[in-house]
């Protein structure tokens, strides 16, 4: 081991060593401050003659004679199966006063990227109960689907009806042929939530029986800022190896990916790096892309990492660069919407600006039902008429409009009512949800649901005949 | 860059001053600009990409954890090149033409580094036809065999770029080895199947033409309004969600080139995994075969390393080039070039350059510039004509279309396919907004529709714009008073517009038969809603109120036609306006 006390610099989270051998690029460090505490950092620059050290628990008590040693190697993440059911700390150590870990194996937590080739795509449906997301959004494992909140809204709520309601429902997984269900955990990492939050989120964890078969990495608002640069890393090589080396279809949930975006900041500032858009590094892109893409299905292998990360889009934002290059990344994303909210709409997920994209190939028959896509469709061509005619109808009043705009009014007005207002603690087969969905197309002439097969509304249309008395006999 | 150029190293090596992620320094290295290294125990690949007295700067294609000073970097003494021959189609490359399966049986289902892997099969053998015979005169560029390289492609043995030619002294039919003699000259050159070419350098071609065909997209609105043409260029910018890589996998699967390059440049795993799935199912709609076999995949996802992903645009465009030069029509789509552009912010920002607008180098619209000009319709050194069709996403941050990248790029390409999130939201797909794209290329490519597809294109054409921005102007006094205040005829307008953009416009990637449209059937559709709109303004004329004319229950079937089969389409037309015409003409 390489021990130092030649520390020329310190700025921010940064620390500045001579050296006088070699040290590698991204190397783990231990600083040791005169009053011993050791505080973790890793190299961030390796110069012939220096080196420049990132410390993630902060570098106030370090002053030059403190001691820097070099471990040799790059950060790692003891994993084992024992994890499932511990609490740690945004670093990965065990916070619950629980037995010290003994790992299986030790893993890099930059992970490598998975090769296009060894990738499965990723088509099998997971009902989360939430109509929004399974009639409209379909998430199915291996995807990567965030939600876009902001401030004061319920993302949390939202994402634990999703831990808990989550399935694959019998047809879906029969499909694939694999007898022996694989087990389902999940992981959740904690970035500059309060503590409040926290508690939210292990109430019902506890409450549900879900911390059994979770891992938990927090790092609270008052945790040190750096640190939550490598949180999602140590919780994303967890999932790899429980969905890859252990076969479980692996949830992750990762909250809040702007506070982990803001010491991304915090650190290039202190490199004194030319910032791109809105101060935020360059890179960005880069490196979140480094974390959502480590979610998918590997051919050959039971398990999957299905991610939903959660971001909270500063000043409601979606133009901002955190929202911005998440849905550059991830594989669509679901918006947590103020406007419902404030009208109790629970959830209140605006669809309109939402996507899955790989709902296409999960859903269908055999896999959902027939008429899912064309249903999915015809909803969304519908809901936007009806938002539009909602503007309008602020200026000229009801009574100035046609009947047809009048039923399109009517129509969202009953899609946010019924579809998507079910309620936090209510879970919903996706038939129920389609049915749902007909009941309200079933406002609209047969003649205007054009994004759905003739065959489809016939069998599936409430009322059939009856719906259209005019027409036949008039002439 | 291969294996087979390895043991040209030269001893000029160096050793790494510093580290910071993909940017390595190296004292004491005796390179040139470009020159392929590699960096450290592990023989990272990079290339040189500044110079400074004894200090060498190097982006590496590889992750550079755990690399440390004092570590040795080795000097190939050649820049960064491609491996061209037989074996490039049906098959997946890396930013760095490293082949994805064979890294895949190499290190398993996650990629490592320091592995590296010939771009073309050194080891299978083809069999070689000739096209020349022994006593001919042949020069560079000229075409002395044939391999079948793909149950769709011919692949063209060419004699390289740079040779001086001559008499050909021996050549044989036979099975061989990329890396075996196939051809002499008299000038005691001899040629293999593989030649090697730096990515960064345009492969020579005698002329650039005017083009003139059009690269037909089976996607309505392109064909119908805004074509693009073989050997154009075309931009396909738009927010996160809007459909830039539908539309160019669309492309990549319908269109009618010879040979599709398609890059995915710092965008999805999953995307390309879809791509890797569907290709070798789906049929070429020319030819029957499957698609990938006149396919090369490039896919640099964004969590590779970001030195490759600069370089996989250049990667791309060189294979391109070689089919080119066999007289092929090739069509390469960048997804997307807004990652290049990144990469190269990046990498720039690590050297300390000055930085330009947003922090892109100053050199970034001169990069857009040279790449897009390697597209063209041209005139090859072996009398052949080939084309180069660039189709590239744009992700402009925030969906801006004023930011450098976006600017730059439409300063350049000759089509712009304008994405709109506000279309995408309410699930028009494709949600290319009419209004704000344009394709420079649509005159001269008239006189190909007219002659080939219906001697009205152009005037059908016209009148579909005409009638949108028709609609789009009443949309506005719609948005203050209601659709009812308007008078008769332009709520008919209004209607006819709406079956535009659903019937004609609007096209579903999903769906097995809306997917491809041949222009046959665009024009077809195109000419039944003008039908409609006919009839309807003379049963108008003839008195019968808008609200009767628009309730026939035979206009909604103009939806319809779309997802007719092709071979069913013309009589469902047929039909269909012998319906609407009676329903109409029964009202007065
Ligand atoms: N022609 C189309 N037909 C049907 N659906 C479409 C079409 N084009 C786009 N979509 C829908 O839009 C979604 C997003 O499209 P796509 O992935 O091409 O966006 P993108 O512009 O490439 O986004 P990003 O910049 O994030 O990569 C698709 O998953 C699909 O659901
Ligand atoms: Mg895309």
């Amino acid at each position: 081991m390489k021990e130092y006390q030649t520390i020329t610099e310190i700025s921010g989270p940064l620390v500045f060593v001579e050296t006088d051998e070699p040290i590698g690029y991204d190397e783990i460090v231990d600083i040791e401050t005169p009053s011993g505490e050791i505080r973790r950092g890793q190299v961030l620059e390796a110069a012939s003659g220096y080196v420049a050290i990132q410390v993630f628990e902060g570098t106030d008590g370090i002053d030059q004679d403190s001691s820097v040693r070099f471990l040799g190697e790059t950060m790692k993440m003891p994993v084992t199966e024992e994890l499932l059911g511990r609490v740690l700390d945004g670093s990965g150590d065990p916070i619950d006063g629980g037995p010290d870990i003994v790992p299986e194996e030790r893993h890099d937590i930059v992970g490598a990227a998975i090769n296009p080739t060894a990738r499965e795509y990723p088509e099998e449906f997971i009902q989360t109960g939430v109509s929004a997301i399974d009639g409209m959004n379909t998430l199915v494992r291996g995807q990567k689907l965030p939600i876009f909140s902001a401030s004061g809204l319920p993302h949390n709520e939202l994402a634990l009806q999703i831990a808990r309601q989550a399935t694959v429902p019998e047809e879906a997984s029969d499909e694939e042929g694999d007898d022996e269900e694989s087990e389902f955990a999940v992981v959740f990492g904690a970035m500059g939530i309060t503590a409040e939050e926290a508690n939210e989120f292990m109430d019902d964890f506890e409450r549900t029986g879900a911390l059994e078969r979770s891992v938990v990495f927090m790092n609270l608002a008052d945790d040190p800022a750096v640190e939550r640069t490598v949180t999602p890393r140590m919780v994303l090589t967890t999932a790899e190896y429980l969905a890859f080396e252990k076969d479980y279809h692996v949830l992750v949930i990762l909250t809040d990916m702007t506070n982990y975006c803001e010491a991304l900041r915090e650190i290039g500032a202190a490199r004194e790096e030319v910032p791109g858009r809105r101060g935020y590094p360059g890179y960005m892109y880069t490196d979140l892309a480094q974390i959502y893409e480590r979610a998918g299905r590997i051919d050959g292998r039971e398990g999957s990492v299905t991610q939903i990360p959660i971001l909270t889009m500063p000043g409601d934002d979606e133009t901002h660069p955190i929202p911005d290059l998440t849905g550059y990344i991830t594989e669509g994303q679901i918006y947590v919407d103020r406007a419902l909210n404030s009208q109790d709409v629970s959830p209140p997920i605006n669809v309109l600006p939402s996507l899955s994209r790989l709902m296409d190939d999960g859903i269908g028959e055999g896999l959902t039902r027939e008429d899912h896509a064309d249903v999915s469709d015809q909803l969304y061509a519908a809901y936007a008429e009806g938002q539009d005619l909602r503007d309008l109808v602020n200026i000229v009043g009801r009574e100035a409009l046609s009947e047809s705009d009048n039923r399109y009014l009517d129509f969202a007005d009953r899609f946010e009512t019924e579809l998507i207002d079910q309620g936090g603690h209510t879970d919903r087969e996706i038939d129920e949800t389609l049915d749902i969905a007909w009941e309200l197309l079933s406002m609209l002439p047969e003649t205007e649901l054009n994004r759905i097969d003739e065959e489809l509304i016939e069998e599936y249309y409430v009322g059939g005949a009856e719906s259209e008395p005019v027409e036949a006999a008039a002439d | 860059m291969s294996q087979a150029t390895q043991e040209q190293t030269v001893d000029d090596d160096g050793v790494i001053d510093s580290v910071s992620g993909p940017v390595v320094t190296a004292t004491d290295l005796g390179a040139r600009m470009n020159d392929v290294v590699y960096v450290g125990e592990e023989g990272l690949m990079g290339e040189v990409i500044e110079i400074e007295g004894n200090v060498t700067t190097i982006q590496v294609y590889e992750e550079t954890s755990d690399v440390a000073p004092g570590e040795p970097v080795e000097n190939t003494g050649e820049p960064l090149t491609v491996d061209l021959g037989p074996g490039m189609l049906d098959t997946i490359y890396d930013g760095v033409q490293r082949p994805l399966d064979v890294l895949e049986s190499q290190m398993g289902a996650f990629l490592d580094r320091g592995v590296d892997a010939p771009g073309i099969d050194l080891e299978k053998t083809w069999t070689f036809t000739p096209a020349v015979e022994e006593g001919d005169e042949v020069s560079a560029g000229d075409v002395v065999g044939t391999v079948d390289e793909t149950v769709s492609i011919e692949h063209k043995v060419l004699v390289p770029p740079g040779y001086e030619g001559g008499t050909v002294e021996s050549i044989e039919e036979g099975e061989f080895t990329v890396e075996e003699t196939v051809t002499t000259l008299s000038s005691g050159e001899e040629i293999k199947m593989r030649q090697e070419w730096p990515v960064r350098e345009a492969r020579p071609t005698v002329e650039k033409q005017t083009p003139t065909k059009p690269l037909v997209s089976g996607q309505r609105i392109l064909d119908g309004l805004f074509p693009l043409a073989k050997g154009g260029t075309a931009a396909i910018p738009g927010p996160f969600g809007s459909g830039k890589t539908v539309t160019q996998q669309s492309l990549a699967k319908f269109a009618d080139a010879d040979i599709v390059v398609y890059v995915g440049c710092g965008e999805r795993g999953n995307e390309m995994t879809e791509v890797i799935d569907d290709f070798p199912e789906l049929p070429d709609p020319q030819s029957g075969n499957p698609l990938m076999a006149r396919t090369c995949l490039i896919a640099n996802t964004s969590n590779m390393p970001v030195a490759a992903r600069e370089s996989c645009v250049y990667t791309g465009i060189t294979i391109a080039e070689y089919y080119r030069d066999m007289g092929y029509d090739v069509a390469l789509m960048a997804d997307s070039t807004s990652r290049w552009a990144e990469a190269m912010r990046e990498i720039s920002s690590r050297l300390e350059e000055m930085p330009g607008e947003e922090g892109y180098p100053a050199y970034l619209a001169a990069r857009l510039s040279e790449f897009y000009e390697r597209a063209g319709y041209f005139v090859n050194a072996n009398g052949t004509e080939g084309s180069i069709s660039v189709i590239g996403a744009v992700s402009p941050p925030g969906g801006d279309f004023s930011e450098p990248v976006t600017q730059n790029t439409l300063r350049i390409v000759k089509t712009f396919w304008a994405l709109d999130s506000d279309l995408a939201e309410r699930r028009h797909f494709p949600a290319i907004n009419w209004d704000e794209s344009y394709s420079l290329y649509r005159n001269q490519l008239d006189p190909w529709f007219e002659a080939e597809i219906d001697a009205d294109w152009s005037e059908t054409r016209q009148w579909a714009i005409d009638t949108l921005d028709e609609e789009g102007e009443l949309q506005e006094i719609v948005q203050l008073v209601g659709k009812d205040a308007l008078p008769d005829d332009q709520r008919l307008t209004l209607e006819v517009a709406r079956y535009l953009r659903e019937a004609w416009l609007q096209q579903n990637a999903f769906h097995d038969v809306d997917r491809y449209c041949p222009p046959e059937k665009t024009f077809q559709i195109l000419t039944a809603i003008k039908a409609f709109n006919d009839e309807a303004f003379a049963a108008l004329e003839a008195g019968v109120p808008v609200d009767e004319i628009t309730t026939i229950d035979a206009a909604p079937r103009l939806n319809r036609i779309a997802t007719t089969p092709d071979d069913e389409a013309e009589a469902f037309v047929a039909d269909l306006t012998d319906e609407i015409e009676s329903q109409l003409q029964e009202q007065y």
